[in-house]
């Protein structure tokens, strides 16, 4: 199904020029319909506003650490806009387009790096996600894990894991992937090979050329695709779940894209990568790409793109106000979820911290 | 001597051994070109080149099981974890390899390596940003487990675990790492490890700490003396091996003692701190010794961390139910 696209070829799929024009070779791939691709445009807007905004926040000293997403929403909308909503969704923690195109609401996101652990309160039936995995590279197991019990159980749900190219050099990815590989896993592994892990640059990280076709040694298919290119993630992940589904086993799509901010707020980058780096990705903008495809196409008009924007930026502070006036979590909340029922020391040492 | 902070003292020590001994080498995630997160490597690898300073990929079990080899081929790592819930990812290398390698191979391979890592909570991190581990590498047997409180002893406890022939873990108090700056003596000196100090005298009470919470122990012994009561302070400084003589001679003058720590209660080190007491001054004891530790819970993300964190007022009011005590 990818062999078109062999990375150890040196290729890359790649649909959307950053002029915002297709190539002609999308009829034969699966693509988003008009509506799909307007509805991917207005959440990637939304992450990129409630992104800067989180960053405006951190500033002003009302948000502890938080994880940037912009350059890369294009890697996780394309994905979540590709798989069903009950397929599984496994995040690491910069998929905040993902999560938002999973119907994850906004202020409950911004719970989570608020510092209130309800944020990643996920009732299984209604999000099929597990919460924000920060030990980097340890959650594509667990996806190995749920495809095994979706197909025990008769269902044809798929597993998309998420992580970056500095993942990769963890065992737990490799025996993710080995697992996989044996099991015939109905799991995508999608690499957001943001070519920085904080200040690593991906050429330190791995002696391979391209993440993807590690995916070959253990005996899968891997495919590179331009991650700032909302049709290109979509064409891969679908395929993906389609051969998946089909019971054809595990794939490996690296979105080859940019984390065009730090790695967190608590990072500065002007300590290891040039401004001109970073002056040539932001050309390559994913949202700046899509935006010149609606217009060129008719679904967008200018006055539109400057009132979806300013809507998503209302909408971002207003579901922090709702996030920030939630109450802090009790002293209560803080034993409660740590078993099933409290054992005794912890009931001893809750009763003797209530005032 | 120059002024500094926790960890400008951690870099000047790391400094000082390259400097002296080109069998030290540095590295870990991003150690290298931006100085680590905390900035604790900052200058390195200007200083002393990239062969000995370095960035790792992101593979914590690779840099400690990589560290074993190397310090078994002759060379004195110390490695980074850049936070340390990232640790138990090196949990395997750690406990069957470093922690091993000496007694497996009856003394004639060593592993001479430091893992350098940050200690505990209070500073509005992310989920496993705020791990309190003394306990779990004291447990593994093998390893030393050492943990300043003032900039004066991280240089000199760093420097100490370096030059020891053995594998240390060196837990750093993120929260203290620039709050407090001492006067440090420019050149090397070592700490020994193994011996907790007595930072303050006193005849009523021992209180025991380390790390981070020293601070808050500190502002209650003050809050005590106010009262007119009278606290021996001790700075654990090292969990493993226990510094049991200095603890139970100074519960054998006080009759009383409370241990403090961040980390969650049980099976923690204040119940090695307290069963010391017993085993060694157990006819001396005026009350049962007590403790004051976090609970067995997760450290919470930032909006619950205060029902997790000690205050000094808590370890004041703790301790005068302590002397209260009759028997």
């Amino acid at each position: 199904m990818f062999q078109a696209y062999d990375p150890r070829e040196g290729k890359r799929l790649s649909l959307l020029n950053p002029e915002g024009c297709l190539a002609d070779c999308v009829s034969a791939l699966p693509r988003p319909s008009d509506e799909e691709v307007l509805e991917a445009y207005r959440v990637m807007v939304l992450a990129r506003q409630a992104d800067e905004w989180a960053v405006n926040l951190n500033r002003q000293g009302r948000m502890p650490t938080y994880v940037l997403n912009e350059g890369q929403e294009a890697n996780s909308a394309g994905a979540l806009l590709a798989l069903r909503p009950d397929d599984w969704f496994v995040p690491a923690y910069r998929e905040l387009a993902g999560m938002i195109m999973r119907g994850l609401p906004l202020h409950q996101i911004y719970l989570y790096w608020h510092g209130n652990e309800l944020g990643s309160h996920l009732p299984r039936e209604t999000y099929h996600m597990l919460p924000i995995s920060v030990p980097v590279g340890s959650q594509p197991l667990h996806a190995v894990g749920l495809a095994y019990a979706e197909r025990l159980r008769g269902s044809d749900r798929v597993v998309i894991a998420f992580m970056g190219e500095g993942a990769t050099s963890e065992g737990d990815w490799h025996e993710a992937l080995n697992l996989a590989g044996v099991w015939k896993s109905g799991v995508i592994f999608f690499t957001q090979n943001n070519q920085w892990a904080i200040s690593l640059p991906a050429g330190k990280q791995t002696a391979s050329a391209t993440v993807a076709e590690k995916a070959f040694a253990y005996g899968f298919e891997g495919v590179q695709v331009d991650g700032n290119d909302l049709f290109a993630v979509y064409a891969a992940v679908r395929q993906a779940a389609d051969k998946a589904r089909a019971g054809g086993g595990p794939t490996l799509i690296e979105g080859y894209t940019y984390r065009l901010g730090a790695h967190t707020t608590s990072d500065d980058p002007r300590h290891y990568r040039v401004d001109s780096e970073v002056e040539r990705w932001r050309a390559l903008d994913p949202l700046l790409r899509l935006e010149r495809y609606l217009r060129l196409r008719g679904l967008l008009r200018k006055k539109d793109v400057q009132d979806i924007k300013q809507k998503c930026l209302a909408r971002a502070q207003a579901e922090f106000e709702q996030a920030e006036r939630l109450n802090d979590p009790s002293l209560e909340d803080t034993f409660r979820f740590m078993f099933h029922e409290l054992p005794q020391p912890l009931a001893r040492q809750l009763e003797r911290r209530r005032p | 001597m120059s002024s500094l902070c926790l960890v400008e003292a951690v870099t000047d020590a790391l400094a000082v051994e390259m400097e002296a001994d080109p069998a030290v080498l540095v590295f870990g995630q991003d150690v290298g070109g931006k100085g680590g997160v905390f900035r604790a490597t900052v200058g390195l690898q200007e200083r002393f080149g990239e062969e000995r300073c370095f960035d790792t990929p992101l593979s914590e079990g690779g840099i400690v099981g990589a560290a074993i080899g190397m310090a078994v081929g002759g060379l004195k790592p110390v490695v980074e974890i850049q936070f340390s819930g990232f640790t138990y990812s090196a949990f395997n290398q750690l406990a069957n390899h470093a922690a091993r390698l000496r007694n497996r191979s009856r003394g004639s391979l060593t592993v001479p390596m430091v893992l350098r890592t940050p200690h505990g909570g209070g500073i509005r991190a992310p989920e496993h940003h705020s791990e309190c581990m003394e306990a779990l590498f004291g447990h593994m047997r093998g390893l030393k487990v050492v943990i300043p409180s003032t900039p004066y002893d991280a240089k000199g406890l760093l420097i100490a675990a370096i030059r020891d022939p053995d594998p240390v873990v060196f837990l750093e108090p993120a929260r203290i790492y620039r709050s407090v700056r001492q006067e440090v003596p420019q050149e090397a000196y070592a700490i020994p490890l193994g011996k907790a100090r007595v930072e303050a005298e006193g005849s009523e009470l021992t209180l025991v700490s380390y790390g981070a919470q020293m601070k808050e122990a500190r502002e209650a012994v003050r809050q005590l003396a106010a009262k007119g009561r009278s606290v021996e302070l001790i700075d654990l400084r090292t969990i493993y091996p226990l510094d049991a003589e200095t603890l139970v001679a100074s519960v054998r003058k006080t009759g009383r003692l409370l241990v403090v720590h961040e980390a969650s209660e049980s099976f923690g080190a204040a119940a090695e701190v307290m069963a010391a007491a017993v085993e060694g001054a157990f006819e001396h004891l005026q009350a049962p010794p007590a403790r004051l530790t976090g609970p067995d819970v997760f450290a919470p993300l930032a909006r619950g961390e205060h029902h997790y964190l000690i205050r000094s007022e808590q370890i004041t009011l703790e301790a005068e139910r302590v002397l209260a005590y009759e028997p």
